[in-house]
Order: C-alpha cells, then sequence, then structure tokens
C-alpha cells in the first residue's frame, strides 16, 4: 500500500484579478511524499512567494486542488485551516522572526500556543526541541544576544516543536554567511533523516542542490530538475 | 513578488466532500486550545514589552481618568459641605422678623409689628414644633450686676445685654437649661422679676447655682435668677445676655414690641410655613414680615453640583477622549511594528481572531492600568486638596472602581480599529518583509 502523499498539488492555478489579471502559478502538478526532501527554486516575481502561500495554507489556488497528507484542504475553512496550519506545518522563514522581548524557550513556546500541544507537554516538548537543534545553554538568552546561525536554529526549534507533518523553510539562509548557512542546512538534513518532509524554498543554487529532489519555478510553471 | 502588496481576491472553491476534509483537522481539547490564559500572557507580553511607550500611551487615560474622579469627588465632597452648612439645625429653623424699609431720610424703619402672642397664632401651623418670640430690651444705660454695691475702686466691666423671651423661645432655638429653670407662662404674665442668665453671663456675674436663688440687679431692681442656660444654635448671644420674660420687660422698661420669632419647624415644612406663617401672624398684611426660611436644600445642592460636573466632567471626558485615541494610535503603530510578529503568530496557527483578540486585550490592558492609575490619583487629589481645605473628603468606592472599569472601556474601543488591521494583515507579505 502506498501512503498518501504529504503534499499534493492537482492542476493548481492561482490567479490574481487584473486589470491585467497575472497568474502567478499556472497549472501547478506536484507531489511531495513522505520523507521527501525537496528544493524549490527560483528567481525573484517566479511565483515562490505564492507557492509559499499556499503550501503554507496562508492562501487558496484559485483553480485546481491541494491535499494535504491526503485530505483535499478547499473546503476547510480559515479557522480550520488555522488549526491544519498550527499542526501540519513548520514555518522556518529568512528573517527568523523571533519576539525580540522573549526568552529563547518562549520563543518556541509560542508555537505550542496556537498548534494544540497538550498543555502539560508545552514545555518538555520546547527544551526537547532547543535540545534537538544543540541550543539547551541558551534557554533563557533574548534572540538579541544571540549569533544569525544560532537565532536560525531557535526558528527551526520552534518549527518543529509541534512535530509538524510538513517542514517548509522560506530563504533560510539568506540572512546567514556561508559557514553558518551550511550549518543550518547540515541540521535541516539532520532533521530530515529522522524522517521530516522537507521544503526548501530558495534562490540560492548551492543551498537548492543539497536537497534530494529539485524543481524549479520559472514564470509561474514548475520543472523538475535532472 | 509585486503580487503582496495587494489584498487576496477571494478565490474558488472546488466542492469536495466535507467528511473527507474533517479528518485533516485535528480535534483539539478545549484545555490544549489558544485559552484566555495564554490570551493574556501574550498580551501582557505585549503591554509590558516597551516600557517608556507605555507609561506615554497610558498618561491620557490617566489624566482623563483623574479629572474624572476628581470632579465627581469634588461634587460628592462640596455637596457634602453644603449638607453641613444646611445641617439639620437650619433645615428646621425659621426666623421671622418685621419687615423694613428705608424712609426718605434714609434711615430704616419697620413697616410691621410681630403681635405679643405670635407664638400661640403660629404654634397651631402645620409643621411647626416650637415657636418663641425675642427681643433686645434697652436698659437705658442701667448697670447689671450681681452685687448691688458701687464700689468705686471696681473695675468697669461691661454689663451682659438684657433679652427678653417668650418661655417658648428656649425650645425654639435648642437651648438647655444647664441648672434650676427657664420660666414658664405663668412668670410672663405675672410680669415677674425673674431671670435666666445665659452660660457667659452667668460666668461674667459670678453666679454658677441657682438653688439659693441668687438675685440680679438691674439698675437698682433685683431680680431672682432661676437659672443658666447654655448650647443655643440660634440667637446664641442670648448666651451672653440676661434674659427675663417679654410682659416682665415690658412692665419694666417698656419694650414695646418683640424683635424676631424664632420657630423650630419639622424637616421639610420650612417653605408651607414660611408662607403660612406671615398670614397667621397678620391676615391683613402678611407682606410685613421678613421670613428667613431654609432653601430647599436638595435643589441647592443640585445646582451647585451640575454646575462643577458640568465643567469638569466635559474636560475630563475630552481628556478621556484624548487618551483614547493616544491609545489607539499607539496600538496601531504597535501593530505596524509588529506585522513580522502577527504574520508568525498567523503561521504558527492563530487565527485573525486570535490577532484581533490580542491587540484588542493589549489596548484594554492599557486602558485599564491608565484607569486604575488615574483613579488613584484622583482620589488622591480629592484627598489631599480636602485635608488642605479642611473638609470632609467624600467619595463613592462605586467611582473609584468604575472609573478604572471605564479606562478599560476606553482601552477596547480605541483598540478595535488596530485590531481589526492586525488581524487584515497578509501572513507572508508580513513574514517577507523583514523585521
Amino acid at each position: 500500500m502506498i501512503a498518501a502523499p504529504v503534499v499534493e498539488l492537482v492542476n493548481v492555478t492561482r490567479s490574481f484579478p487584473g486589470p491585467p489579471e497575472v497568474q502567478a502559478l499556472k497549472s501547478i502538478n506536484l507531489r511531495v511524499d513522505r520523507g521527501d526532501y525537496l528544493s524549490i527554486v527560483g528567481p525573484s516575481g517566479s511565483g515562490k512567494s505564492t507557492m509559499l502561500n499556499l503550501l503554507g495554507l496562508l492562501d487558496r489556488p484559485s483553480v485546481g486542488e491541494y491535499h494535504l497528507d491526503g485530505t483535499s484542504t478547499s473546503l476547510l475553512d480559515e479557522k480550520q485551516r488555522a488549526i491544519v496550519r498550527g499542526g501540519t506545518i513548520g514555518f522556518v522563514f529568512q528573517a527568523f522572526h523571533l519576539l525580540p522581548h522573549r526568552t529563547v524557550l518562549d520563543n518556541v513556546l509560542l508555537a505550542t500556543l496556537y498548534s494544540g500541544v497538550p498543555r502539560a507537554e508545552r514545555e518538555d516538548r520546547a527544551r526537547a526541541a532547543l535540545d534537538r537543534v544543540g541550543l539547551n545553554h541558551r534557554l533563557d538568552f533574548l534572540p538579541g544576544t544571540l549569533s544569525g546561525g544560532e537565532r536560525q536554529r531557535v526558528a527551526v526549534a520552534r518549527a518543529v516543536v509541534a512535530s509538524p507533518e510538513l517542514l517548509l523553510a522560506d530563504e533560510p539562509t539568506g540572512n546567514l554567511d556561508e559557514a553558518t548557512g551550511n550549518e543550518v542546512m547540515d541540521l535541516f538534513e539532520e532533521l530530515h533523516a529522522d524522517g521530516l518532509t522537507l521544503i526548501v524554498i530558495t534562490h540560492d543554487q548551492a543551498v537548492s542542490d543539497r536537497a534530494e529532489r529539485r524543481v524549479r519555478i520559472t514564470d509561474g510553471r514548475l520543472s523538475e530538475l535532472s | 513578488m509585486r503580487f503582496f502588496g495587494k489584498r487576496m481576491p477571494q478565490p474558488t472553491v472546488q466542492a469536495t466532500p466535507a467528511s473527507d476534509a474533517d479528518s485533516i483537522v485535528p480535534v483539539i481539547a478545549r484545555a490544549n486550545r489558544f485559552s484566555v490564559q495564554d490570551l493574556l500572557v501574550e498580551a501582557s507580553y505585549g503591554v509590558g514589552a516597551r516600557p517608556s511607550r507605555l507609561v506615554m500611551t497610558t498618561l491620557g487615560t490617566v489624566l482623563g481618568i483623574a479629572s474624572l474622579v476628581v470632579t465627581i469627588g469634588f461634587a460628592q465632597t462640596a455637596a457634602g459641605q453644603i449638607s453641613n452648612q444646611f445641617d439639620a439645625v437650619s433645615a428646621t429653623q425659621i426666623m421671622i422678623e418685621p419687615a423694613s424699609t428705608r424712609n426718605s431720610s434714609g434711615t430704616e424703619q419697620a413697616t410691621g409689628r410681630l403681635p405679643w402672642d405670635a407664638p400661640s397664632r403660629v404654634d397651631r401651623l402645620a409643621g411647626v414644633e416650637q415657636a418663641g418670640l425675642v427681643a433686645d430690651v434697652d436698659v437705658a444705660g442701667q448697670r447689671i450686676t450681681s452685687v448691688p454695691v458701687n464700689d468705686p475702686s471696681a473695675a468697669q466691666t461691661l454689663s451682659p445685654n438684657l433679652i427678653a423671651t417668650s418661655p417658648g423661645l428656649l425650645a425654639a432655638v435648642r437651648g438647655e437649661v444647664v441648672t434650676g429653670r427657664y420660666f414658664d407662662a405663668g412668670h410672663d404674665e405675672r410680669a415677674d422679676r425673674v431671670a435666666v442668665l445665659g452660660a457667659r453671663a452667668a460666668e461674667t456675674l459670678g453666679i454658677n447655682r441657682v438653688d439659693s436663688q441668687p438675685s440680679i440687679f438691674i439698675g437698682e431692681v433685683p431680680y431672682t435668677v432661676i437659672g443658666i442656660i447654655d448650647g443655643v444654635e440660634r440667637r446664641t448671644n442670648l448666651l451672653d445676655a440676661v434674659v427675663v420674660p417679654l410682659n416682665t420687660a415690658r412692665t419694666d422698661f417698656g419694650l414695646s414690641a418683640p424683635a424676631e420669632l424664632h420657630v423650630q419647624i419639622d424637616v421639610g415644612a420650612g417653605k408651607l410655613v414660611a408662607r403660612q406663617a406671615p398670614i397667621a401672624l397678620d391676615p391683613n398684611a402678611p407682606e410685613n414680615f421678613k421670613v428667613q426660611a431654609p432653601a430647599a436644600a436638595s435643589s441647592l445642592q443640585d445646582n451647585i453640583q451640575a454646575d462643577i460636573n458640568i465643567v469638569f466632567l466635559t474636560l475630563g471626558i475630552l481628556a478621556l477622549l484624548a487618551g483614547g485615541l493616544g491609545i489607539a494610535n499607539v496600538t496601531l503603530l504597535s501593530v505596524m511594528e509588529r506585522v513580522g510578529e502577527i504574520g508568525l503568530r498567523r503561521a504558527l496557527g492563530a487565527t485573525k481572531r486570535d490577532i484581533a483578540r490580542q491587540f484588542i486585550v493589549e489596548s484594554a490592558v492599557i486602558g485599564l492600568l491608565g484607569g486604575l492609575i488615574g483613579s488613584a490619583l484622583g482620589v488622591f487629589a480629592v484627598v489631599v486638596v480636602s485635608l488642605l481645605q479642611g473638609w470632609t473628603p467624600i467619595l463613592d468606592p462605586i467611582v473609584a472602581i468604575g472609573a478604572a472599569l471605564v479606562g478599560t472601556l476606553v482601552g477596547l474601543a480605541a483598540g478595535a480599529y488596530p485590531a481589526v488591521r492586525a488581524s487584515n494583515i497578509e501572513p507572508i507579505t508580513a513574514l517577507r518583509g523583514g523585521t
């Protein structure tokens, strides 16, 4: 028996009404299986952001179907989408987006607030996630005192604390130098080795090349690379 | 990237069986959802993140609430002062005297004359408890002494005044007999030579007990002292005077007419008695009497309270409006600064409602803080000013608590628009925008 794919886009088109009407994504088909490591590469304006929006349940396709974990998402209302987003998808962003006035631990705990992690487990899981990214000695630090690499690792801990099905990384190394960027990518690969499904959206060829499977998005159209 | 400045249009939705969609939505136990507790914790971090800004933000509300509390506090305190002045005595006391006109040569001249039987005339009116006449008696330079000795070496002392009253006067002015008794209708009728001493006059004359029937002398004529009085609430010069019955004064000193009629009335009967008494005294010429009746104290208080309230309440409300605008402004600013955080929370699973609630609660907490501080300052100001003025500070505790709640309401109202703005922020736009 074949397990349902984590992500399946069927003929997805996303258009923004004009004038002129713009088709940001054109009839895209994409299948990401459990445990896949996919990179989506493309220049600015190619539709990567729209792709991220759709995959992250932050937007809906104009045409087509998005099956997440084998279930159609088109019938979910806004509240259900928020719950699914919190429970199934983890995000890592280029700009980290850590709350500056909260400790590292609090920042990770933030992801447990909305995703329905049982209250009693929250702190243990947050500590475990920070342990996983090697930051258990920084629990009470404020993000401002951390290095860029450390901050992104906090963000990764936050993304995985709710045990998502899918980790969406949007330019995860964009604000990091090459060495720390590689460290973060190593961390992603470790998580992937543990079975996490990973989609990295980037314009950086080097980052993209590390993925097992690569797709390129150009002008709203998707093409498999090699 | 250029698509993200716009609002997302409502995408078309293709129908699939609903049961299919439900399976992916995890059922989250109520206890594990984003609870009120979580909301309050998150909001408190938002409020506390920038203490200096918080101070500036609350300032408007603090001023508004403080001025409201001060206004109401002073109104209540002033009302208390007024009712102190219009105490039970003044509210139940009427004084009637003959009206006077100024004649062509500029001297005051009485136009009417109180009848000798005035007390019995007004006694019959509803609401009258006690009535008594009083008149100052001219002793034509005769000295009032306790010893009829002309001692050239004795120091010249000011002799007490002589006042004549009807028997009921003492009760009408709420005096009390310290020792002995007050003269009665019998003494008055017979024009007995008896006298009652005011407490201070008794001291001056060296008389402190009456069981030995001491005498005083007005000129050469002895009068038997039968009592000493004290504690009168009106005509307090009685305490410095020698008091004799009216008829005695008429007989011995040719007193021509009583000067004042004091009436003790029931509470609230002031207006009625003030209208009826002159008619009872002289049905043909009631206009010849001047009546001093208690003002309708409640309406007076209302007037004063209304004056104070309108001016200061307006100021307070204006300050409060400014405070509310301040909160709205700063909350809006904070929304703009925290688009990244908002996007992040949305990405982490917060609904639009969660975001809106967080900002609403943040501004409500700011409002509550402003309300509490303002209320405390207002109470403090009322107490301090009352202390300096020697007033009794009066402030309904409900006002203090209510003012803090009003602050919360202002915060709630002020937070509404920023909260809507916050909830409509597009997550990915916010997340990719940096910060």
